[in-house]
């Protein structure tokens, strides 16, 4: 019984945690089957979540009512705006001009924290509050509306019911991209132009237009997680820094899931799960440094999946052959 | 004659690669229902050439006709929507993908692979192939991989096909196989073009030949009023002879030998059972047999780069003691003077390294010599110099990185660099595969060169006629086991092929 009700606060908590992981995942795994190795998702993911804060600062600001569909919109546009903007500086860098994947994917989060850090400061200076975070509970207050009725539903509605409707849009997303990777013609294309973009482009795939639009479309993705983080997770609370590493564990998760996105849903919830573990095992005051432990596991769990799946060596296994390689069509 | 309509005239095609011109204002025709086989040396510009029709690349200057109108070709795409389909050298497949999702790939529409699967086995029916369209890539053999790019190009509805030295990689009998079935399809209509090295497919394939010498197009004729001899002066542009010449041995002594000989793989299957013979010195010792029959694994067996299981390779000094090699590393082996300039199906896989320069190439053998922390870059820089004369390698300069070398010319560079090292022992695989044949036979008089200075030379080969020529002795490997050790002197070709093909055959010595 004790069990039972701990995991009933346990899931839905690791759950949250692992919806931005989730969309992170998501978006990082149709990148990287275009062959992009996109090392910028933790910064795309601070650009999309500063994005939807700043549309949502200033709309809350500016409108005397709040009206309930551009309430929810301006944010979703604005961030889907900030991290296209992202996905479409690393394509022109990498694809255009041919810059290195890891060099330019590691600069955009660099970037991509300074640009949230930068724009969230300001405006945290601007409402001149005592803590220094921004708080959107008006707009947060509509993102993370569950069902009217998942309360009455005892622990149904609790663990399935009661998240806001950005967690269902990541687990559907997640769930179409495994099926346009899988079962449509343009996912065979994409996962084509991953493995051998010269093949691709000898049967008359535009090689460019594949890897810019999985790209951009990933990093909108992305964004969203970030956005989830803020308006729903957070509660509308932007304090800078405080999304944490949880870009680079979506990273992780990509190889933990081994580039399947289906997967990837029930892996970020355990990843979640993983990454606040440490609250609910007691350590005491004087073993803190244990806490710190307890949070590697998710990356020990990644390294133990890295070398078990090259150990199997099977070839469906292996990440997309040219990850990380530019492509020029006429080098020789 | 009259009869015959060109699917595609190229007039004045130019292309150019930084200062090196590939193609200079080619004119070319290709008809339908005819096989034309296109010549000229490695890197006289037939793939840069036929790579501007299957719109790899873009023609700097030139038009091109096709079934009479002039069209601009600039992907791959627009290449296959005139119905152009090229099968390339490098294969354009992707491993990980079935042979359905190779085929269909770039392909518009709804994704129905039972559908494609049902359209790919019809072609098969049609011509006579066996694809398997669920097989992964990577479970294929070569030959598997090359049918499935001509159904690819076939899937695609393409009647001008081209196909970029395809019997390369596969054995005599593949060969037949692919021949037959590209003779079908010129008698269904459809243009051909392929690019070879070997003369006497080209004599029994091809209608006409056309060649091309350093970027330019040198001419044409009907393969029935021509020779050999006369297509491979076209080609060289002076007259060559082609007799391959074969000297005695000098006092052959007994160089390597190796006893009882087993190798197991990875997987644990055999590779090499049981396998005894001896190399002796001034001697070219032939190693013939279908490819994957222990070829590979005997050579590194020798210079120390195999896990051996039984039996013992020992070389014999001059003075007749004996080394033992298992167990020594390849640094110790080579220090003996065994070279290995193995030559594998990847050319860069093994021997030279693709990113660096023929200098940097050269002195991945002299790196340790001397004493100083530095090491010596004259002496490598001299050495590619004189490769690139001696063997006439076409580069733009031997700061070039070798992977931007044609197929024909990284292989010279390769071999060139061990015949340098001055060997007591050089084992060679399939040193030619890819060279034309004035190339060939340039390694091949190096090759005798080696023999006269009284080097060991075990010349694993494919083509069984220039073994016949070539060779002092010939022993065949049929499942890893020897089924035969000849004098090639007084054998012939038919001798060889069928001890190839002989499972455990039985003892034959000379």
């Amino acid at each position: 019984m004790i069990m039972w009700s701990f995991l009933l606060a346990f899931i839905p908590r690791a759950i949250v945690q692992g919806i931005p992981l989730l969309y992170g995942c998501t978006g990082e795994i149709i990148t990287e089957k275009s062959g992009n190795l996109n090392l910028g998702i933790p910064g795309v993911m601070y650009v999309g979540a500063i994005s939807g804060v700043i549309g949502s600062f200033i709309y809350e600001n500016q409108a005397s009512s709040l009206n309930p569909f551009l309430v929810i919109a301006i944010p979703m546009f604005c961030c889907l705006l900030g991290s296209l903007f992202m996905g479409l500086l690393y394509c022109f860098l990498t694809v255009t001009l041919r810059a290195n994947q890891n060099v330019t994917g590691l600069a955009m989060t660099t970037f991509g924290v300074g640009f949230g850090n930068f724009f969230g400061g300001s405006l945290i200076k601007l409402v001149d509050s005592d803590v220094p975070s921004i708080a959107l509970s008006a707009t947060s207050s509509y993102f993370s509306k569950s069902l009217p009725f998942a309360g009455k539903l005892g622990w149904f509605g609790k663990l399935f019911l009661s998240y806001g409707f950005l967690a269902y849009l990541g687990v559907a997303i997640a769930l179409a991209a495994s099926y346009f990777l899988n079962r449509t013609r343009k996912g065979l294309h994409l996962r084509a132009v991953g493995e051998n973009p010269n093949t691709a482009d000898a049967a008359g795939i535009n090689v460019s237009k594949y890897k810019y639009v999985a790209t951009c479309v990933g990093c909108m993705i992305a964004g969203l997680g970030g956005l989830y983080y803020v308006m729903d997770y957070a509660c509308g609370v932007w304090s800078n820094n405080a999304f944490g590493d949880r870009g680079w564990l979506a990273i992780a998760l990509v190889i933990f899931t081994i580039w399947r996105p289906n997967v990837s849903v029930l892996a970020s919830f355990l990843f979640g799960g993983l990454y606040i573990l440490y609250l609910y095992i007691p350590t005491g005051m004087e073993h803190m440094e244990y806490q710190e432990l307890y949070k590697m596991i998710p990356y020990v769990v990644t390294l133990v999946v890295l070398v078990v799946t090259s150990m199997r060596n099977k070839r469906e296994n292996q990440p997309p052959a040219s990850l990380g390689l530019p492509y020029f069509r006429e080098e020789r | 004659m009259e009869t015959k309509t060109a699917a595609v005239s190229m007039r004045n095609v130019t292309k150019t690669f930084g200062s090196v011109i590939a193609n200079d204002k080619i004119s070319l025709d290709i008809y339908k229902g005819e096989i034309l086989a296109l010549l000229g040396e490695n890197g006289s510009g037939k793939t840069t050439l036929l790579n501007m029709l299957s719109g790899i690349y873009f023609p700097d200057e030139g038009q091109i006709f096709i079934n009479g109108k002039e069209e601009v070709i600039r992907s791959p795409k627009d290449a296959l929507t005139l119905g152009i389909g090229m099968v390339h050298q490098h294969f354009k497949l992707i491993d990980v993908l079935s042979a359905t999702e190779n085929i269909i790939l770039g392909l518009e529409g709804r994704l129905n692979l039972k559908e494609a699967s049902k359209k790919i086995e019809d072609i098969c029916s049609k011509y006579g192939f066996e694809v398997n369209p669920k097989q992964k890539i990577y479970d294929m053999s070569v030959s598997q991989k090359q049918t499935v790019e001509i159904v690819k190009v076939l899937y695609r509805g393409a009647d001008i096909l081209i196909l970029d030295e395809p019997t390369a990689v596969l054995t005599p009998q593949e060969s037949e196989k692919l021949f037959a079935v590209l003779r079908k399809m010129r008698d269904d209509g459809k243009a051909i073009v392929i690019i070879t090295h070997k003369m006497h497919e080209v004599e029994s394939l091809s209608d006409r030949v056309a060649v091309l010498r350093a970027g330019k197009y040198i001419g044409d004729m009907a393969t029935k009023d021509t020779n050999v001899t006369e297509m491979t002066n076209m080609m060289v542009g002076h007259s060559v002879t082609l007799n391959i010449d074969r000297p005695d041995p000098v006092d052959p002594k007994p160089r390597i030998e190796v006893k009882g000989l087993s190798v197991r793989d990875e997987e644990g299957s055999l590779k090499l059972n049981d396998v005894s013979f001896t190399a002796n010195s001034g001697e070219i010792l032939g190693i013939a047999g279908i490819s994957g029959c222990g070829q590979k694994e005997l050579l590194e067996a020798i210079a120390g780069l195999q896990v051996t299981e039984s039996g013992t390779i020992a070389y014999v000094q001059d003075d007749g003691s004996r080394e033992m090699l298992i167990g020594k590393d390849p640094l110790k082996i080579a220090e003996l003077g065994v070279s290995l300039s193995f030559v594998p199906e990847d050319r860069l896989g093994m021997g030279l390294v693709g990113n660096m320069d023929l200098t940097d190439n050269m002195m991945l053998r002299s790196f340790r010599d001397g004493r100083s922390p530095f090491a010596n870059r004259k002496e490598p820089k001299a050495l590619a110099e004189r490769v690139v004369e001696d063997l006439e390698v076409v580069t733009p300069g031997i700061s070039t990185p070798v992977r931007r070398l044609s197929g024909g010319n990284v292989q010279k560079v390769l071999v060139g660099r061990e015949i340098a090292s001055a060997p007591t022992v050089l084992l060679t695989a399939y040193a030619v595969r890819g060279l034309d044949i004035n190339s060939s036979y340039t390694i091949y008089e190096l090759l005798n060169e080696q023999k006269k200075k009284g080097v060991a030379v075990i010349f694993v080969g494919e083509d069984l006629d220039v073994m016949v020529e070539l060779c002092d002795r010939i022993m065949v490997l049929c499942g890893g086991e020897v089924s035969g050790i000849v004098d090639a002197r007084r054998t012939d070709k038919n001798e060889v092929g069928m001890l190839m093909t002989r499972v455990g055959g039985g003892e034959k010595h000379e």
